[in-house]
């Protein structure tokens, strides 16, 4: 098991299980946080990294629903993402698929819990599974995919000294 | 088994026994006699998980006998928590845009057009 992080956003890499959990609280009510989640304007406003633009094609986040959106960078490079929504139980819980169209067989189940916590607050655990240690370490270590070229080449120097 | 050394690394370490050793190794080198000793299982097994984690280039050795050190190559372990640590500060990244959304976002939101319990379209 490898934790992570302090009061920030905290990862949990388990080695028994090829699954990655993100944790994070937010200085905000649950009903806020999960609006953020579903409603898609406000969620293109925040998921892509900054210097990518979102463009929903297709939206219905609800039980038996279905999305797709495509991040477009600067170069108009467009990376799409698309999954099935299993459920949602609004201010709880969304359990959806996820896949990155550039890795056409890799898909991860996505458990999205929002907890209410004290104070107006509320805490987040996305858990994300998939169906292999590869395909986990592939999220893991990409991010975006120059992440994992970068990667291998660390580690191929690193190989290559020893 | 995969042929890239990232996946490698993380499946060596996906076995207890493997990440035990990596753990008793971390504080020293050990023969495999030694990394045997706590273990109910034969030397060929621990050899066998020996060799896993040699191919992840997690350990090395200079040579095949059994009274040979055992060395963990701790820049290759290091190398692992780094991306678990970018992966994390990119989730924590995601999650400050999320702060500013929510920062702006009214007290009593009025009812969504895209209300996730009727399932309307957008």
């Amino acid at each position: 098991m490898t934790t992570t992080g302090t009061h920030e956003t905290e990862i949990v890499v388990p080695t028994d299980l090829p699954i990655v959990r993100i944790l994070r609280e937010f200085d905000a009510p649950v009903a806020k946080v999960f609006q953020a989640h579903v409603d898609p304007e406000l969620f293109a406003r925040w998921n892509g990294p900054r210097n990518l633009t979102q463009r929903t094609e297709h939206w219905d986040v609800r039980t038996g629903g279905a999305y797709r959106y495509v991040h477009v960078d600067p170069d108009g490079n467009e990376y799409a993402f698309f999954g099935s929504v299993h459920e949602v139980r609004p201010d709880e819980l969304i359990v959806q698929t996820f896949t990155y169209e550039g890795f056409p067989d890799g898909v991860s189940l996505d458990r999205l819990r929002f907890e209410e916590l004290p104070g107006g607050r509320c805490r987040l655990t996305a858990t994300s599974l998939v169906d292999s240690f590869e395909g986990r370490d592939g999220f893991v270590s990409s991010g975006m995919e120059v992440g994992i070229r970068e990667g291998y080449e660390q580690l191929d120097e690193i190989l290559a000294e020893s | 088994m995969t042929a890239d050394p990232l996946s490698r690394v993380f499946s060596a370490l996906a076995d207890p026994t493997r990440r035990d050793m990596v753990a008793r190794l971390a504080s020293g080198d050990a023969s495999v006699g030694e990394l045997a000793r706590p273990y109910d299982m034969s030397v060929q097994a621990v050899s066998k998980h020996l060799r896993v984690l040699e191919d992840s280039g997690l350990v090395t050795r200079t040579t095949d006998a059994r009274r040979a050190p055992v060395h963990l190559e701790a820049k290759v372990l290091d190398l692992m928590t780094a991306w678990i640590e970018r992966y994390r500060r990119e989730a924590e990244e995601r999650y400050r845009r999320l702060d500013d959304v929510l920062r702006d976002l009214p007290d009593r939101p009025g009812t969504t057009e895209n209300d996730p319990t009727t399932g309307a379209a957008p």
